[in-house]
């Protein structure tokens, strides 16, 4: 009986807490998009002058469009104006439960006016930024993927950084022996062994997958920074391996703008787009994926009905344990060709932040690593472009958007119930 | 934010030290049984069997058996066969005890610090401006303020996962990491600023720190070259502050019974959110400390990269020690023992110093997975395994 009132107590109190903390939540996101257009007017319209030049399509299009200009202080203002309306409207009554998205277009018009203030008077190749992006959210969208094949069956997968890195320095090493596809092929099994590791450990000794996930990582780097120093400096001709080369679909890269964002591209990125419907279709179409999911969010229920949990771990595991190692391919092959200590940069950590961001969809986490590649492109056209912004915080960037997707995110997106979850048969 | 139950309701569960030793949650198995076997044996196994495949690795990465042998030999050397060694020795465990105690005292609570490594960044860099910015202080003012600097930077660094798991949620691993990154990046960019870079330098360095600021040197008078300083005192008192903290106040039982079972801490009235973001600010003042520390007593001016991966390393040495802090201790003095070596066996003998990363990394394999190392060496009744893990949104 008291435990009946108390609860009522509970929820009552928790209703006006909620709905107190949802006015103070617009006031604060109203406070913000105010803040971003006063950033605009004081700071972006003073700094420019003449027209802003967006370039649409590239010299070797099929089909030529010429540059879009813009005046650069008009087109400002009236970003500046969207942003102030929004601010205003938040403020006095909340989008209450779209403010999320009003918050997200706000950001978007705010990137925008950046980059009318970073290319005023100046050229800025919108469609090689575009290109960029789609190529440099591949690694990110493929340590997602292998994300969320391990934690749909229940297994967190916190070593993606070090599948990347593995992956990236035996693919350099073998494909500057026997070439690329070799390469590749050295590059997904190294992810694969890696994940075998996680997955043994995970499931048969039972030991917290975040420390085995760390572990990686830090085996990894060690062992790769290791082997740079005793192998590939003494042996440059190991560190040297061809990269692939962008491949033009017929027809559809002479789309404007699309084509070259998405077929003309290396095939690490069509392996990507490939992955991410194969992964849709295994997790979603198929017995085997409805399985994995059954021991993600229940093992002992799935274990009740015949499947075993430690055959579908494995497998999940280490089909994203190549998926991991296949991105990391991305790095020397799909990129620079040779090896560098720490290469990834945490790219493996912003898959996972992708991951969460999309839902533990393969599909969410490919849109989810767009905006990561977005961020990252953007940072180095703007380095290109020589804005007043210091490099090393339009690098900080995608760490940043990072943490605010996972702090504004988490607790809306739904993991599997049972990830991170040992199971141990009765 | 959590639901506010009062801790004299007679019907939720009373949390007490023996409740807590009965659970068998990852910081209980981790810590009260710490008999022979589980506290020096499985420790000891794991560092000898790391050690061991160190060897192998060395072998494979093209190095006869005789010059992998003599590389281990240079390791021994560097690290306890003179006094100088001793000196390196204990001079790199001074800011992995503190790195150390920063992860510890957070697996106590049940989360995962892996940002160590930008607290101390942080933490250094703060220690720094103290040191270089105040002329004319005596040490006995200007050293404590350098010192709380650092402490007051890592522990700001600390704040933000502690704040954003508290009130959003968001898992502390990788809020932690892109904290690092930032750090990093952060601090590239203040030693390029006229604030912090040396007059007259390109080069991204800072100025040097005032002598008053300097932690002074403990065995200079034998041999001016021996760099050991008092920041090992310092860490030695902030273990004993630490265990003190964690099982002698209230505070620290509520550590760790968050630790052990945060559902049972709410319902026993705990903040749990507190408790988050309190943890994580001490483990930031103590890895700001640490790189304060280094800052201080070791380095005296800040070049990019100068925390070295010693915040990584810390997460091997609280594994190791058991997240206790005496254990802590000791193996912060055996990690620092491979450090030094490490960079003799570098200098003598052409093996690169990142094997060490290598063997940490087996070291923390094997005391996680206590049934490896007991299938190994064929010992009876395996330990069970450690688990932190509280999933994505806990």
């Amino acid at each position: 009986m008291t435990a009946a009132v108390e609860s009522y107590e509970v929820t009552g109190r928790k209703s006006k807490i909620l709905s107190r903390s949802q006015i103070r939540k617009a006031r604060i996101s109203g406070i913000a998009l105010f803040l971003m257009a006063a950033v605009i007017m004081l700071v972006f319209v003073p700094a420019v002058s003449g027209v802003s030049t967006f370039g649409i399509s590239t010299v070797t299009d099929f089909i030529q469009l010429s540059p879009i200009s813009v005046p650069s202080a008009g087109s400002l203002w009236i970003l500046a104006g969207v942003l102030a309306f929004l601010g205003t409207s938040q403020f006095m009554r909340g989008f209450q439960t779209k403010t999320t998205i009003f918050l997200g277009i706000g950001f978007f018009v705010f990137v925008l006016a950046m980059m009318v203030w970073a290319s005023s008077g100046q050229q800025f190749s919108l469609v090689s930024m575009l290109t960029a992006t789609v190529a440099r959210s591949t690694p990110i969208a493929l340590g997602a993927l292998s994300g969320i094949l391990c934690e749909r069956s229940g297994v967190v997968n916190i070593g993606i950084e070090g599948m990347l890195l593995g992956g990236a320095f035996t693919g350099v090493v073998m494909g500057s022996l026997l070439g690329g596809w070799i390469g590749l092929v050295a590059a997904t099994l190294t992810g694969g062994i890696l994940a075998l590791l996680l997955a043994v450990l995970s499931v048969n000794f039972r030991v917290d997958q975040i420390i085995i996930g760390v572990v990686i990582n830090i085996l990894v780097l060690g062992l790769t920074s290791f082997l740079t120093s005793q192998l590939l400096l003494k042996n440059p001709s190991l560190n040297d391996a061809p990269i692939f080369p962008s491949i033009k679909i017929p027809v559809l890269g002479d789309i404007p703008i699309i084509g070259p964002m998405f077929f003309n591209q290396t095939v690490i990125v069509y392996g990507m787009f490939l992955l991410v419907g194969l992964t849709t279709f295994f997790l979603f179409r198929t017995r085997w994926g409805l399985r994995t999911r059954s021991v993600g969010e229940n093992p002992k229920a799935a274990d009740s009905l015949g499947i075993s949990v430690a055959k579908v771990r494995y497998l999940a595991v280490v089909y994203g344990g190549m998926v991991g190692g296949f991105a990391g391919a991305w790095f020397t092959l799909g990129t620079v060709g040779r090896f560098d200590e720490g290469m990834t940069g945490g790219r493996g950590f912003i898959g996972l932040a992708a991951m969460i961001f999309g839902g533990w969809n393969p599909i969410g986490a490919f849109l989810a690593s767009l905006v990561f590649g977005f961020s990252d492109s953007l940072q180095q056209k703007f380095a290109v472009l020589e804005t007043p912004i210091p490099t090393e915080f339009l690098a900080m960037a995608p760490y940043l958007v990072t943490i605010i997707v996972v702090a504004g995110l988490v607790g809306r997106a739904r993991p599997p119930a049972a990830d991170g979850q040992p199971f141990e048969k009765q | 934010m959590s639901d506010h139950i009062p801790a004299s309701d007679p019907d939720s569960p009373v949390i007490t030290e023996e409740s807590l030793k009965h659970n068998r949650g990852f910081v209980q198995r981790l810590t009260t049984s710490v008999n022979w076997r589980t506290g020096i044996l499985i420790p000891l196994l794991s560092v000898i069997t790391a050690l061991a495949i160190g060897l192998v690795i060395i072998v494979l990465s093209g190095s006869s058996f005789s010059e992998a042998l003599e590389a281990y030999g240079a390791l021994l050397q560097g690290s306890v066969g003179s006094i100088k060694a001793i000196s390196e020795t204990l001079t790199a465990a001074t800011p992995l005890i503190l790195v150390g105690l920063s992860v510890a005292i957070a697996f106590r609570a049940g989360l995962f610090n892996i940002g160590a490594e930008g607290q101390m960044a942080i933490g250094g860099m703060c220690a720094v401006f103290a040191g270089f910015t105040f002329v004319g202080l005596p040490l006995l003012v200007h050293l404590p303020l350098a010192i709380l600097a650092g402490i007051i930077g890592g522990a700001i660094w600390g704040f933000i996962p502690g704040i954003l798991k508290a009130k959003t949620g968001a898992h502390e691993v990788i809020v932690t990491i892109m904290l690092n990154y930032i750090a990093i990046l952060f601090v590239g960019y203040l030693l390029k600023t006229s604030l912090f870079q040396r007059e007259g330098r390109t080069d991204p360095v800072s100025k040097n720190i005032e002598g008053s600021s300097a932690l002074p040197q403990l065995l200079d008078w034998i041999n001016p070259s021996m760099r050991i300083h008092a920041g090992l005192i310092i860490a030695l008192l902030a273990a004993a502050f630490i265990h003190w903290l964690l099982f002698r106040t209230t505070v620290g039982f509520e550590f760790r019974a968050v630790g052990a079972n945060p559902a049972a801490a709410r319902y026993a009235g705990m903040s749990v959110a507190r408790v988050y973001v309190m943890v994580m600010v001490i483990a930031g003042a103590l890895a700001g400390l640490a790189g304060g520390g280094q800052v201080l007593g070791v380095l005296e001016r800040v070049t990019p990269g100068f925390t070295a991966g010693i915040g990584f390393d810390g997460i091997a040495v609280a594994l190791l020690g058991r997240s206790n802090p005496a254990g802590v201790v000791a193996a912060a003095v055996l990690f620092g023992g491979l450090r030094a070596g490490g960079q003799q066996m570098q200098v003598s003998t052409d093996v690169g110093i990142d094997l060490i990363s290598v063997i940490q990394a087996l070291i923390i394999i094997f005391v996680a997975a206590p049934t490896l190392i007991s299938s190994i060496y064929r010992l009876k009744a395996p330990a069970a395994s450690m688990q932190i893990s509280k999933g994505w949104a806990s």
